[in-house]
């Protein structure tokens, strides 16, 4: 009697603990959530203010604030700003220029990376361990070493103001060489030598094999490749003082200041939403690709 | 096609550059393989008996020496133009093509004369699809096969060539004990019924001797012995062949030639006329030994171990080489539960070696 | 590996990427140290025929350059400011985005979005939300006409519109967007490496702390950080590197001057002090170059070395 009587209170102490728990528990993903959902929107924010700012007349958005709800919606919905913002910045020969850009230095920088990752995992030859390690020591250097240089050459070259001088110089990317000659060595020796017994070249194995399992390295390669024209600033300034060769962000960054030295705003933001469209169009559905590159990298665009 | 080697070899420069060692893979080879027979190539793992097949299949250059495929020499040759089909140990199926795409790989590979137009090359891989028994799966990519399935593709791979000569390293490493003993099966089928001169590389010598026509024996780079077998088992050249073939393996005692005896300890075990008087190394077969009360080797007794049709007696002996010494007896055999256990010994089934050289001393 | 006796074949493969490498990558190394220590170097003189000589002077006039101090410190706080905040809040966000289930990898996903975007493009959102005046003649009869949201906040809670970015703004609240801005743009990529390791930590060692009825923080401190430590080195170590080579997001925010309308180059930082020179003071661009390279071999270095000491592996 007694002793069923303590195997319910040890009973019923255990359920008060177990209740405090999962009341604890709950608390905690609560707290959790809250935490998250208020730090997304904090991340959210900018591209929200560009989206409501860019359907906002001029007039509405330089009103004295009066009320906090009307900065955060408009009063009405303007779309006239993204037409000013098109022909103002001239953004679809910008947005031309460098997809063109884009398209032919992603397509040689993949054959060149393809070729040179390839002889680096596949091929033997004298020198080879050395000659890579002398690559990935380059990775170390800052880029703007690189500029000072490469700016008095291709200006000896004459190639400034040409669509030669925004591609060749960044054909070659040691890290892309590098993560794909990692892909490649994870493709087993034996593939190789199969393939040799059955008389297969080089060319069509890389082409036949090794290109079809590196695929997904190769397509982040590719965005990564595409995001960096897209968003390259600092050396199509320098060497590309023509408009004609302007990419699209150098474009976007001084074209809405008008004499005076004031911004219309609300076009501004238009054009940005314009020129972030696309990249958000390729991360929504290559995201994969997009993080697994990025995630290995360290280096934007 | 018989495959000739001539004093092959192969050193591969020493990986560390502070030392010079050169690695002899493989040392001087001389053999000649007979046409349309399967050939174990046994040894030990680092025996060079992979290096041997890859030399034969044009992948590794030899250092030296010739290789002959019937009157051909075909030393300088690349492998593709050998005429030989290849299985490597972990199959190297190409992962992104099915298993139809695996098989025509190699054809679509030909040129000149020998190009074939795509319905000949279906044609082709059906052919060597049904013969490994797998053209139901054709569609299918090699992740969604087994590995006995795996296998098979490999080898309609190798064969859709029509090899002369074909080659695999390791068939069975990768599957598991059901699988092996049904697949080695299945090669000793597809090589009798293609008639293909058919050399594999294994370290499992049970694998070699159940399905070999010829084994093989390698060691160091160094060839040991060639022969069909239950030759080989019957008549090792010396003592790493004798203990590398039979499971359970030979036992093996030190043991005494005097006066045209063997002795093992103080017991005159065996008539061995002929023989010169040295110490020597004994390797007794486990089915050697015949309990015998009055035999004359005495053995302190551990266990027996019943196994169905044979019984295991397990003993041990000072002079023995191993722990115990593992003998099979016919399970008729009454053992008497005692301390020790006397045998009496075939002389067919013993070997003497010598105790330096460990070369076979025949009596 | 197949042996060949040609292997001028793989020098085939190799050639186009080694020619460009000789050329943009081998080639400016070399010229950028021949320039760094020829004095007053420009290769318009030395078009011209003039003839420079070697010494280290570049490296003490750059160094005594006032313009480029306020590039070295500006460049310097802003990684001393940034990193460790923007890290530390990554490894929050990680640990909590590992502890829910619903909604992970909508999160995660929103969480990525500063990655894939503009930076100059989304520096121009930046300013427009930090903005005070709609334009640059608010004197003091004129009435602020346009505010970005942030004003529109603090006046909405009763406080002074405060200056950030404009005309006569002072540096402390320059810093502050700059900060803000920073912070919010390298979250994603350390998030990410962050999750990626945090997901990648064997459970049992939850379930084991949790059977020794470890606390949460205990857990955090104890299991969470060292075993995430080579990440947190990872991300430590780019983020620096990052850090020292600021520009464009200065760019975004207060244009090509570097800096508010009336002081221009305020902001600037040592690439901006590199771009600045290097048309027509190669010489002491090279120097810079060579100066950020070092003080980024160093940081990386010491990074290393303590990560080396303190990550447990």
């Amino acid at each position: 009697m007694t002793e069923q009587k303590t195997v319910t209170m040890q009973e019923r102490d255990m359920q008060k603990v177990n209740v405090r728990q999962r009341v604890v528990k709950i608390a905690v993903q609560i707290m959790l959530y809250t935490f998250l959902v208020l730090m997304a929107l904090i991340i959210l924010f900018p591209f929200y203010f560009m989206l409501v700012s860019s359907v906002k007349s001029l007039a509405e958005y330089k009103e004295p604030i009066v009320s906090f709800a009307q900065t955060l919606w408009p009063r009405k919905v303007i779309l006239y700003n993204y037409v000013e913002a098109f022909k103002t910045a001239n953004l679809g020969r910008l947005f031309l220029n460098t997809m063109y850009v884009g398209i032919v230095s992603t397509l040689l920088s993949l054959v060149i990376t393809v070729l040179t990752a390839f002889a680096f995992a596949r091929l033997e030859f004298k020198g080879k361990n050395a000659l890579f390690a002398a690559l990935l020591a380059t990775m170390m250097i800052p880029g703007e070493l690189f500029t000072i240089t490469n700016y008095a050459t291709v200006s000896a070259l004459h190639w400034k103001n040409t669509y030669t001088v925004l591609i060749v110089p960044f054909l070659v990317s040691v890290f892309y060489i590098y993560l794909l000659r990692q892909n490649f060595l994870q493709i087993p020796n034996e593939l190789y030598l199969a393939a040799k017994v059955d008389g297969t070249s080089d060319l069509k194995y890389l082409w036949k094999v090794m290109i079809p399992l590196a695929l997904p390295s190769l397509i982040s390669i590719t965005i990564l490749k595409m995001m960096g024209a897209w968003n390259s600033y600092v050396w199509p300034r320098l060497v590309a003082n023509d408009e004609a060769y302007h990419l699209i962000t150098n474009g976007l960054r001084n074209a809405f200041t008008d004499a005076k030295g004031e911004v219309n705003i609300p076009v501004q933001m238009a054009a940005v939403a314009i020129v972030s469209f696309p990249l958000f169009l390729v991360f929504i559905f290559l995201r994969k690709y997009i993080m697994k590159g990025v995630s290995r990298s360290g280096i934007k665009g | 096609m018989k495959v000739v080697l001539q004093n092959l070899t192969k050193i591969f420069p020493s990986r560390n550059k502070k030392s010079n060692e050169e690695v002899v893979a493989v040392n001087d080879f001389t053999f000649e393989i007979p046409d349309g027979k399967l050939i174990g190539l046994l040894g030990p793992s680092g025996c060079g008996k992979s290096t041997t097949l890859y030399m034969i299949s044009g992948l590794q250059k030899p250092t030296g020496g010739k290789i002959f495929f019937g009157d051909d020499d075909v030393t300088e040759l690349s492998p593709e133009n050998r005429g030989i089909g290849l299985v490597f140990q972990n199959y190297a199926l190409y992962p992104h093509m099915t298993v139809m795409q695996n098989i025509m790989f190699p054809l679509q590979n030909l040129k000149g004369a020998d190009k074939m137009d795509k319905s000949t090359m279906i044609e082709r891989a059906y052919q060597a699809a049904k013969l490994v028994q797998i053209d139901e799966l054709m569609d299918r990519k090699p992740s969604e096969l087994s590995g006995g399935q795996q296998q098979r593709v490999a080898i309609a791979r190798a064969l859709v060539k029509m090899p002369k000569v074909l080659l695999l390293d390791e068939p069975l490493s990768n599957l598991d004990a059901r699988l092996r003993l049904q697949t080695r099966e299945e090669i000793r089928r597809i090589q009798k019924e293609t008639g293909i001169t058919t050399i594999f590389v294994t370290h499992d010598q049970e694998e070699a001797m159940s399905i070999s026509d010829m084994i093989v024996v390698m060691k160091l780079g160094v060839l040991q012995q060639i022969g069909k077998p239950q030759e080989v088992y019957d008549d090792p050249a010396n003592l790493f062949v004798a203990k590398f073939l039979g499971t359970p393996p030979i036992n093996v005692f030190n043991g005494e030639v005097k006066d045209g005896k063997l002795y093992i300890g103080e017991e005159a075990v065996l008539d061995v006329a002929g023989v010169e008087d040295q110490k020597v190394t004994v390797g007794i077969r486990p089915e050697g030994f015949v309990v015998d009360e009055n035999g004359p080797l005495t053995c302190n007794l551990n266990n027996v171990e019943i196994m169905g049709r044979d019984v295991s007696v397990v003993s041990t002996n000072e002079s023995s080489q191993n722990p115990v010494i593992r003998s099979i007896v016919d399970s008729d055999t009454k053992i008497a539960a005692a301390e020790t256990v006397r045998f009496s010994l075939k002389p067919h089934k013993v070997f003497l070696f010598n105790v330096e050289t460990e070369e076979r001393i025949r009596f | 590996m197949v042996e060949s006796k040609n292997s001028w074949k793989a020098w085939i493969y190799l050639s186009p990427a080694i020619v460009l490498l000789l050329v943009f990558t081998a080639w400016p190394i070399v010229n950028t140290v021949r320039m760094a220590f020829l004095e007053n170097y420009s290769s318009m003189g030395a078009a011209g025929g003039i003839t420079y000589q070697f010494g280290i002077g570049n490296f003490v006039q750059v160094l005594q350059y006032d313009k480029f101090i306020t590039c070295l410190v500006n460049t310097m706080l802003l990684c001393v400011l940034t990193v460790p905040i923007s890290t530390l809040l990554a490894l929050i966000i990680a640990v909590c985005l590992n502890a829910i289930r619903p909604f992970q990898r909508l999160l995660q996903t929103i969480f990525f979005l500063p990655y894939v975007t503009n930076s100059i493009a989304i520096g121009m959102v930046f300013a427009a939300m930090f903005n005070m005046i709609g334009n640059n003649f608010g004197g003091e009869n004129e009435l602020i006409i346009t505010a970005g949201i942030v004003n529109s906040v603090i006046e909405f809670f009763g406080g002074e519109p405060i200056n950030w970015i404009n005309a006569g703004s002072s540096y402390f609240h320059n810093m502050f967007v700059m900060v803000v801005y920073i912070v919010w743009n390298a979250l994603p990529f350390k998030i990410l490496v962050l999750l990626g390791g945090l997901q990648s930590v064997n459970k049992q060692y939850y379930e084991a702390a949790k059977v020794d009825g470890t606390s949460r923080l205990r857990t955090f401190t104890r299991i969470t950080v060292p075993l995430l430590s080579p990440m947190i080195a990872y991300v430590v170590i780019t983020g620096f590197i990052g850090g020292f080579k600021e520009y464009s997001s200065i760019v975004g925010i207060f244009g090509e001057d570097m800096g508010p309308t009336g002081d221009p180059r305020r902001l600037n930082t040592m690439v901006g002090f590199i771009y600045d020179s290097l048309s027509n003071h190669q010489g002491r661009a090279s120097a810079a170059a060579l100066i950020l390279f070092g003080i980024i071999f160093i940081v990386t270095m010491i990074n290393l070395y303590v990560s080396k000491k303190k990550t447990h592996y």
